[in-house]
């Protein structure tokens, strides 16, 4: 019996949140399925951590609507608190304790219960391989254990939807692939929210990713969705040598969509960098190999660009600002 | 309620494994053992009218203006400060259970500061020889005149630092509350102004918050009921302010 509740694990409607007069938060509407893991991305002060903290029940929401597995944030806390794991931004921990006792003591808080909190504590200490330090005093931990004794934290009373504020921040590559992994491995049984500035990160993990810039939704859907979204077109490099003069023509007599964003400069050898921009989403690689040698051009390499999930966010914040810049009213005192 | 003793288990033993407590007890008995012992040379001198622990307990707000803040002024204001108030508040916890549970901590280790001075007193009756100096009344009376003014003034010192996140400030605003509170009922009470006829109300305030004729009573075994809702009414309504300050401080973070 496998049957999907109805309900999605995290739903948010409307929501707005203004912090002395200043907007933080306009505005943001999503919601997300079970067992999905969700890659939040902005830049510094987009807004992020704020709409996180409401999730949790921490911070309460100007106007707008919150439901995590079908409470309302607002109106439910109690139940919404022990729906939710959270680890916050910057990870703080207390630097006093020994790992076990720490994990004792927040699954005392989150009752779990007593006669299989032991049992539990073993099993999160083994996933996030943290056996080797169980006895250490956390201030004492490095940055990269440190990290996932908060992970450890939030996943340890096995909550339907976890909450991770920047959880790779600090890290060197080889702790960010395990905890990449760790978080991967979450999947399908928890709801996991990351924020995160690392982009190649959230696009390894998240099965959807939601950019917000200045509190608001500027993008969101699957990496490949964006990309076809945000950049609404492929483009191709060229790298030849010969006479380009009729080569648009050629090329928009193949594709009308095809044409020439820029020309390289010559190098030694007399080739030049060509890129090309296409509107229709179809390979025209064949269509353009075959133009250039027809033209006579002598083709040293033709590769299609995939554009980055860096490339989206560069070009999804420029245009959210771009729209804010436009929606500004001028107000200059003469 | 739960959840209180899961915190006030958590803090009794994080106080007791830091070193921190151990140098403040010490300090502490120094301080008050320093005073015990000028006082006993008072007796040494020449004969004196009170027991030495009607005396001893006369300067009990010397130790509770210097002990207090440092007992309390860490609780909340650490807490906000590293962030951990925040993985606190997201657990099915409610701030009257944090602020309870740290309140219950700081008192209980306030109550064994004072309950560990009671040594001195054993230590007198076993080489002073002298029975008569061993009052066991006034010595009673005045360590519950201590627990029970120690509620308050604890209170006051959680509430202290439920209003900033640096300890400095909190501790500071802790001393000046007591010093007010303590001192600044003591002048008041032997102010002559406040004799006048149409300031007869305000002196009857003044009169019923007089800490020192409070502790007087106690040390005659004296336990006035008007006495005791006076700092049982006072604890709430700090931890009420407490656990406000906290929320408010979320609501406008």
């Amino acid at each position: 019996m496998n049957a999907a509740p109805p309900q999605p694990a995290i739903e948010v409607s409307h929501l707005v949140k203004s912090y002395a007069g200043v907007l933080a938060v306009n505005d943001i509407t999503f919601s997300v399925p079970r067992g999905e893991i969700i890659g939040f991305l902005g830049p510094n002060g987009a807004g992020k951590s704020t709409t996180m903290r409401i999730l949790t029940g921490y911070l309460p929401a100007t106007s707008g609507a919150v439901s995590i597995c079908g409470h309302p944030v607002a109106s439910e806390p109690d139940v919404v608190k022990r729906c939710v794991g959270y680890m916050p931004e910057n990870n703080p921990l207390p630097d006093e304790m020994r790992v076990s006792e720490y994990l004792y003591f927040r699954g005392r808080l989150k009752e779990v219960p007593r006669r299989k909190l032991g049992e539990r504590i073993d099993e999160v200490l083994e996933l996030c391989d943290l056996k080797r330090v169980r006895h250490k005093i956390i201030g004492k931990l490095s940055k990269g254990f440190r990290q996932r004794v908060g992970i450890a934290e939030a996943v340890l009373a096995e909550p339907p939807v976890i909450i991770m504020d920047e959880p790779t921040i600090g890290l060197d590559p080889h702790q960010i692939l395990i905890v990449r992994d760790l978080i991967a491995s979450l999947r399908g049984r928890m709801t996991v929210l990351i924020s995160s500035h690392i982009l190649p990160e959230i696009e390894m993990t998240c099965n959807r990713v939601l950019i917000i810039n200045q509190g608001r939704i500027v993008a969101q859907g699957t990496p490949a969705e964006l990309r076809r979204e945000v950049l609404g077109q492929s483009a191709y490099e060229v790298e030849a040598a010969g006479a380009m003069g009729a080569l648009p023509f050629l090329l928009a007599s193949i594709d009308p969509g095809l044409s020439v964003a820029s020309e390289g400069p010559m190098d030694g050898q007399g080739f030049r960098t060509i890129k090309l921009k296409a509107l229709n989403p179809e390979d025209a690689g064949e269509g353009i190999l075959r133009a250039c040698l027809s033209e006579g051009l002598r083709v040293r390499a033709l590769s299609r660009a995939h554009p980055t999930l860096e490339d989206v966010f560069l070009a999804a914040t420029r245009r959210s600002w771009d729209a804010v810049a436009e929606d500004t009213p001028k107000t200059h005192a003469p | 309620m739960r959840h209180f003793f899961t915190i006030l288990s958590h803090e009794v033993r994080m106080l007791l494994v830091s070193p921190a407590t151990y140098i403040a007890g010490s300090a502490f008995l120094a301080f008050v053992g320093f005073i015990f012992t000028a006082l006993l040379e008072d007796y040494s001198k020449a004969p004196q009218d009170l027991s030495p622990a009607a005396v001893f307990f006369l300067y009990y707000w010397f130790p509770v203006i210097f002990m207090v803040p440092l007992l309390t002024m860490k609780c909340l204001a650490e807490e906000r400060r590293l962030g951990t108030l925040e993985t606190l508040l997201t657990t099915p916890v409610t701030t009257a259970e944090v602020v309870l549970g740290k309140y219950a901590a700081a008192y209980l280790l306030y109550l064994a500061f004072w309950l560990s001075t009671a040594g001195y007193f054993v230590i007198l009756r076993r080489f002073a020889g002298d029975a008569h100096l061993i009052d066991p009344g006034p010595i009673v009376g005045g360590y519950v005149f201590i627990a029970v003014s120690g509620l308050l003034f604890v209170a006051i010192g959680v509430f202290s630092s439920s209003l900033s996140r640096n300890q400095a400030v909190a501790g500071m605003i802790c001393v000046t509350m007591l010093v007010a509170l303590i001192l600044g009922g003591e002048y008041l009470y032997h102010a002559s102004w406040l004799d006048r006829e149409s300031l007869a109300q305000l002196k009857a305030a003044v009169d019923y918050g007089h800490i020192a004729q409070h502790r007087q009573d106690f040390t005659r075994g004296i336990v006035d009921m008007r006495e005791l809702l006076f700092y049982v009414s006072g604890t709430v309504l700090a931890l009420i302010f407490s656990i406000l300050a906290v929320e408010a401080k979320l609501l406008h973070s």
